[in-house]
């Protein structure tokens, strides 16, 4: 990292900051397939990981770079990739493997224009629905977002953090606007740094049982070659990891998969406000859109309007108990997007009819200004 | 099996597994994991090392018996598991057990890419020349004019040859054998496990059930024949016209080279980043 600016402030992009965030959680390992807006995060660690005695490569597809994640996971390591909606797409089949088989990993999608080729050099926040459902079949997932350099860094700590705590993927969405602007971040020493590495057995392997179920519902993690022999499935499978068909070990493991996410839910779930404590009316955005919401809070207040902002940092688990505390609060809430309105419909689902929900679209590969934002803060 | 071989079988069988097992009597898969635990047997390779991936099919449900580090996937996708398994791990020996379909149809990319990156993979194909798992819909294998249950009119397409294209894809070792030649197929395993580099066995099976049914070639026993009576060693084949070859596959190995293994040269790459 050359771009230093100070003891620790540096100045970085988006893309830069996921590396480091990832560098200091402790990944080892990153496979990818080149794709705007994302590849940089492929370059740099290209060439970081062997320094630090891990592993970079580059697959033949998006589909075969998650599945060298999850076995890399599966072999000890702390993995991560990183593309953009495209490959993103193609990530679904495996993103679901690693959900059921409860592999941690990361998976960084820098949103762009969509759907399909799209707006490769813009951004968007299309991909939100793909990030919670993308996959088949019922599963959850943990999805963040982030709006700065800052977050990048921060947020790509707190992914991995997640994903080994609840041996779960993690979803971290980034857009080009994010990826690609630079921006002065502050790097804490590493000692200041909380990182979480999954639970190892404790118990010698005859005792080990893989899938059992404990208090938080997250079995420890015995990685491949260290002497706990034990199968790994993308089949519905009972405590020891092979297939069952038996309706009472089906539902023990799909409740376990849910309620491991329930009960951390209250840690999981990150918002930050923003002028909310004496807030009529309300911004709630995420991601690059969150940064102009900002600015349109401060310009609304100067026109005398009791504006305040929740940004949602985690976007799934939905946190629905911080967006009803808003909606409580305030007679009208402003959703902005960079889509046809993914949150906007989360936040009336969880409304009941309290508070008036308006969204605001932008499609054209443009950003929402805080203009934007402001006017139809006035309006509301 | 003699009560010798039973025995040993059970030294790497899942005693926790709730038995029975899903193939078919007279599957070939059976025949293919008893030559992998001999083979694994006879190099005394310690069950901790060995971990055994595999695809989803029939052939997939392989390693769910076996008593190693073991990893049913998703379809097509084994390699690319295997892929970061190895990488991370090195020391492991890392075995890829695959259907015909799985990886030469949905996986075909990451089987010519595994080889050309010439990882140090073991990959095993039990070639049944059919999908069985998903009810006898053809595959790149499935012989021209063959019926399948989605070439209910005789199938049109050309089959692949797996081993030639593995060999073309720059495989450093490649063996074909087949379920009827089990004694050449635990010399072809050893050798396979033993190469640096990424080496192919692809083992000729019979899917009675839906394939022998369909193309009226009888019951396992008279399918395990016809393995015997159109299996060609190498050198022989070397010798005969074209002509006496059709219908028939070669047996033997057909690639061992030795060339920079993809591990070892990372390593390198990590020293010298390192400085
Ligand atoms: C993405 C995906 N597509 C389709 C399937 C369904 N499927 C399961 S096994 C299989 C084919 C199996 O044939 P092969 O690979 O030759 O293995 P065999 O059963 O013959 O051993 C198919 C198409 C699947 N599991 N996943
Ligand atoms: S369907 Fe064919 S390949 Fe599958 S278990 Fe039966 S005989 Fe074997
Ligand atoms: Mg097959």
């Amino acid at each position: 990292m050359s771009k230093k600016k100070s003891a620790n402030r540096y100045f970085l992009q988006g893309n830069e900051a996921v590396v480091e965030g990832a560098l200091t959680a402790g990944c080892t390992f990153f496979a990818g397939y080149p794709i705007t807006p994302a590849s940089e995060i492929s370059e740099i660690l290209s060439e970081r990981l062997p320094q630090v005695g891990g592993t970079f490569i580059q697959m033949e597809d998006e589909i075969a770079s998650m599945g060298a994640i999850i076995g890399a996971s599966l072999a000890g390591a702390k993995s991560m990739t990183a593309t953009s909606g495209p490959g993103f797409s193609l990530m679904q089949e495996n993103l679901g493997f690693a959900c059921i088989a409860e592999v941690p990993c990361v998976i960084v999608n820098v949103m762009r224009g969509g759907p399909s080729t799209g707006l490769p050099t813009n951004p968007a926040q299309g991909d939100v629905m793909q990030a919670r459902w993308g996959t088949h079949g019922d599963h959850p997932i943990v999805v963040l977002a982030t709006s700065t350099v800052q977050d990048s860094f921060e947020l790509t700590i707190k992914a991995f953090n997640f994903a080994e705590k609840y041996r779960t993927p993690v979803v971290l969405l980034s857009d080009e606007v994010v990826a690609h602007t630079r921006e002065t971040v502050e790097l804490p020493p590493r000692e200041e740094i909380h990182i979480i590495d999954r639970i190892a057995p404790s118990m010698p392997p005859e005792w080990y049982i893989p899938f059992e179920d404990n208090s938080r519902g997250v079995p420890p993690m015995a990685a491949f070659g260290d002497g706990y022999r034990y199968h790994v499935t993308g089949l519905v499978h009972d405590v020891r990891g092979f297939p069952t068909q038996r309706p009472d070990e089906i539902e023990a493991f799909m409740k376990r998969l849910f309620r491991k996410i329930t009960q951390g839910f209250n840690e999981i779930q990150m918002t930050k406000d923003f002028m909310i404590d004496d807030a009529k009316v309300a911004v709630i955005a995420y991601g690059s859109v969150a940064r102009s919401a900002k600015r349109a809070v401060l310009d609304a207040r100067d026109r005398g309007v009791k504006a305040g902002l929740l940004q949602l940092v985690t976007l799934f688990p939905f946190p629905r108990m911080k967006v009803e505390e808003v909606l409580r609060q305030c007679r009208a809430v402003l959703v902005p997007e960079l889509n046809m309105g993914q949150i906007s419909r989360e936040v009336s689902r969880v409304n009941q009819g309290k508070c008036q929900v308006r969204k605001l679209n932008r499609l054209d590969g443009g950003l929402i200004t805080p203009e934007q934002i402001m006017y139809e803060l006035l309006k509301i | 099996m003699d009560h010798k071989g039973t025995k040993l079988i059970h030294k790497y069988l899942r005693h926790d597994k709730k038995f029975p097992h899903v193939w078919c009597p007279g599957c070939g898969n059976g025949i293919v994991l008893g030559a992998l635990i001999r083979a694994i047997d006879k190099l005394g390779l310690k069950k901790d090392d060995v971990v055994m991936v595999s695809g989803i099919g029939c052939s997939g449900r392989m390693p769910v018996y076996v008593d190693f580090n073991t990893l049913h996937t998703t379809h097509g996708r084994a390699l690319t598991f295997a892929t970061g398994i190895k990488l991370v791990r090195p020391h492991l020996h890392v075995m890829v057990v695959m259907g015909d379909g799985d990886a030469t149809a949905i996986g075909g990319n990451h089987f010519i890419h595994a080889a050309r990156r010439n990882i140090d993979l073991t990959a095993i194909i039990v070639n049944n020349q059919i999908y069985g798992m998903t009810g006898g819909q053809h595959s790149p294998t499935t012989p021209y004019g063959c019926k399948a249950t989605t070439a209910m009119y005789g199938h049109i397409e050309h089959a692949f040859s797996i081993s030639e294209l593995a060999v073309t894809a720059g495989a450093s070792f490649v063996a074909r054998g087949s379920v009827y030649h089990a004694q050449m197929l635990d010399g072809m395993l050893e050798k396979a496990i033993l190469k640096k580099g990424f080496s192919v066995v692809e083992v000729m099976s019979n899917c009675h059930v839906q394939f022998g049914r369909r193309n009226q070639m009888g019951d396992p026993v008279t399918m395990m024949k016809r393995l015997k009576d159109h299996a060609v060693r190498i050198e022989k084949a070397k010798t005969m016209e074209p002509g006496e070859l059709e219908g028939k596959f070669t047996i033997g190995i057909l690639a061992d080279v030795d060339k920079p293994v993809y591990t070892e040269e990372y390593e390198k790459i990590r020293e010298g980043a390192k400085r």
